[in-house]
């Protein structure tokens, strides 16, 4: 079982591989990955040296290439597809139906993952991507139970990657507009969701608000924090009620350590950790304890336990310090 | 002799769960409209049973035999063996083409050689896109709800005309994301595996307002609908002139019939001339622009926050 781990950049892919990844995903400088931020991702410069270290040390590397092309743009997200060719990285990223084509055609040996955007949550989609672009790997969307999880892996034409930690998304991915509902960018046509220049921190008298592009998306005194504000994570108030509540989901974070036993069983390929946008500490902290846990797990499948002090290490990188199994587990859906 | 106006008006499955009465008697008004296109089908959860399978194409052959176009629209989000079960008895109907809210669909229709259509929450940003798809037997999509104009014109003017439909939702609540969680029951504090379909409470989801009483979102059981309504009614002399097919209406209420009947009867009187900014086209719709108390959008049509609106009257012609 593949541990797949995030980089924003060069530091974060060697924390990645120091702490023990066995593939990194990263994404280039500019909208055709959809963590497109001022000061991250890399230049095709910095992209050759990742390729190169990863590989040196018989590791894996991705290119992130998970938004969709643009009409009369479509030659940059082409041109991402032959650079990663070019320099021999081990798979791409993809969810545009055009990018894929494109991808299968030219290089039919550069393996494809279905990127999580592409929101395929069952067999016939799977089935499609795999018949129409030969697919070797799909993404799951966070929106299945892990029973649904491990009746899809029995069936699958294609190997499973799922999110084992991080920043939880609780729509089905790819297919979500709260982003440009409210600030005209979404992950799809901008390249990120709740992008940080929308973004704004108020304090108003004893209370701290966040806002989006102006809607008052959170609102809290001094002793509670405060998460950054997407739209699927604020408090409000449902008609005929008084109180603002978290109606889709507070600020939790996914993590899936108690899961690793059911998620090996199931056979799933490879394991993902969210957060291309965090610091190195978080990928050096995130990576060594699953990297660790993977491999009690290996060791000794069938005396698995979680080790409190793992969780404890996760939960202080945690978005407001408290996580979940999300959709996961039943319950919470 | 003067060329018409071939624009229509389509009507999308309601995305609410309503009363079986209560959808036998909406369909019974579209019967008796000038509607052109009709959807029909459970496209937002499995858990709705008020009407079955049989019960939707029991309604598709009354609309039909009323000379509606009738097309049987299939889940956005797909989970369980039994969703997709359901998905292939709607592609085997023998009789109506498809809305695909899912690549499962797609891939399905595909094979059964059935002619589809690409509903909105089908990923189509791009021409090659559409065009590959267009090859699996896409005939006609509907416009991804956070896309404009611009896009749209992008899209179209190019070197091959493009030789599928185009369909833009033009009022209504949009649909603007899918979750495995069902936040109506959990407004309840159901669990989802026993909400009693509590969504059956509000006939046009729960709405959701900021601290500051600004409507944002509406509670559609597992789907987050805006709160605001689409409505693209002054642009429809542009749409004609790009040459957009079909202009959705997405129902709420009964009386969403009667706007899509009274919009249909004046497109199929009108010429090409009738379209311009001097022609009739543009006074004749003026009855229909909202009210200023009404809580509108149409940001996403001319590239911005979709929630915003902007009154025609501050739009550069």
């Amino acid at each position: 079982m593949e541990l797949l781990c995030p980089a924003g950049n060069l530091t974060s892919l060697k924390a990645a591989l120091n702490a023990g990844a066995d593939a990194v995903y990263l994404g280039l400088k500019d909208d055709t990955n959809a963590r497109s931020f001022a000061g991250l991702n890399f230049s095709v410069t910095q992209l050759t040296q990742a390729t190169k270290l990863a590989h040196s040390q018989g590791r894996k590397v991705f290119l992130t290439l998970n938004t969709f092309p643009k009409p009369g743009q479509e030659h940059r997200w082409y041109q991402a597809v032959d650079i990663a060719a070019q320099l021999g990285m081990d798979a791409l990223i993809v969810a545009d139906l055009s990018l894929l084509s494109y991808a299968h055609q030219h290089y039919p040996h550069l393996p494809l993952h279905l990127s999580v955007q592409a929101s395929a949550t069952n067999l016939g989609a799977l089935s499609f991507y795999k018949e129409a672009f030969n697919i070797e790997r799909a993404v799951l969307p966070r929106v299945l139970s892990i029973k649904q999880v491990r009746d899809l892996a029995k069936v699958s034409p294609v190997d499973l990657e799922v999110f084992a930690f991080g920043s939880l998304c609780i729509m089905a991915e790819g297919r979500c507009h709260l982003s440009s509902y409210v600030t005209g960018q979404s992950p799809n046509t901008g390249g990120s969701c709740s992008p940080a220049n929308h973004v704004r921190w108020q304090d108003s008298g004893a209370d701290k608000l966040t806002r989006l592009n102006d809607v008052l998306i959170d609102k809290a005194d001094a002793s509670q924090q405060l998460g950054y504000p997407v739209v699927c994570k604020g408090r409000y108030v449902a008609e005929h009620e008084q109180d603002a509540k978290y109606l889709l989901e507070s600020p939790t974070s996914l993590n899936t350590l108690s899961l690793l036993p059911d998620l090996a069983k199931a056979g799933v390929a490879s394991l993902k950790i969210e957060g291309r946008q965090r610091s190195p500490a978080y990928v050096t902290q995130v990576t060594q304890v699953w990297r660790k846990a993977i491999d009690t797990y290996l060791a000794a499948p069938d005396s698995f336990a979680e080790q409190p002090q793992w969780s404890q290490a996760l939960a202080k990188v945690s978005e407001g310090q408290i996580t979940t199994l999300g959709a996961y587990e039943r319950q919470w859906q | 002799m003067a060329i018409r106006v071939t624009m229509k008006i389509s009507l999308a499955p309601i995305s609410y769960c309503w009363s079986k009465a209560d959808v036998e008697q909406f369909y019974q008004q579209v019967a008796n409209s000038n509607i052109d296109t009709v959807y029909l089908g459970e496209t937002v959860c499995g858990r709705r049973r008020e009407l079955k399978f049989s019960d939707y194409l029991d309604l598709a052959n009354m609309l039909k035999a009323h000379g509606k176009h009738v097309v049987l629209s299939t889940m956005a989000l797909i989970e369980a063996q039994s969703e997709l079960n359901e998905l292939k008895r709607a592609i085997d109907n023998g009789d109506f083409s498809i809305e695909a809210n899912d690549m499962a669909a797609v891939f399905y229709a595909h094979q059964a050689k059935v002619p589809f259509v690409c509903g909105p929450t089908i990923n189509n940003y791009n021409r090659a896109s559409l065009d590959l798809l267009h090859q699996k037997g896409m005939y006609r999509f509907v416009m991804p709800c956070e896309l404009s104009k611009d896009w749209l014109q992008a899209v179209i003017n190019t070197d091959q005309k493009p030789s599928f439909e185009i369909e833009v939702l033009g009022h209504g609540y949009m649909p603007l994301a899918h979750s495995a969680r069902c936040f109506t029951a959990k407004h309840y504090q159901l669990p989802k595996d026993k909400c009693q379909t509590i969504c059956q409470r509000h006939s046009k989801g729960l709405l959701a307002q900021t601290q500051e009483s600004q409507p944002l979102l509406r509670l559609n059981g597992i789907q987050t609908q805006s709160a605001a309504q689409v409505n693209l009614i002054n642009q429809i002399p542009e749409m004609i002139t790009m040459g957009v097919d079909y202009w959705r209406i997405s129902p709420s209420k009964l009386a969403d019939v009667n706007l899509g009947h009274e919009l249909a009867a004046l497109l199929a009187n009108l010429t090409a001339s009738d379209v311009n900014q001097a022609g009739e086209l543009p006074t004749k719709l003026q009855p229909f622009t909202p009210a200023s108390d009404q809580h509108h959008c149409n940001g996403y049509w001319l590239g911005q926050p979709g929630m915003q609106y902007t009154e025609s009257a501050q739009l550069a012609p």
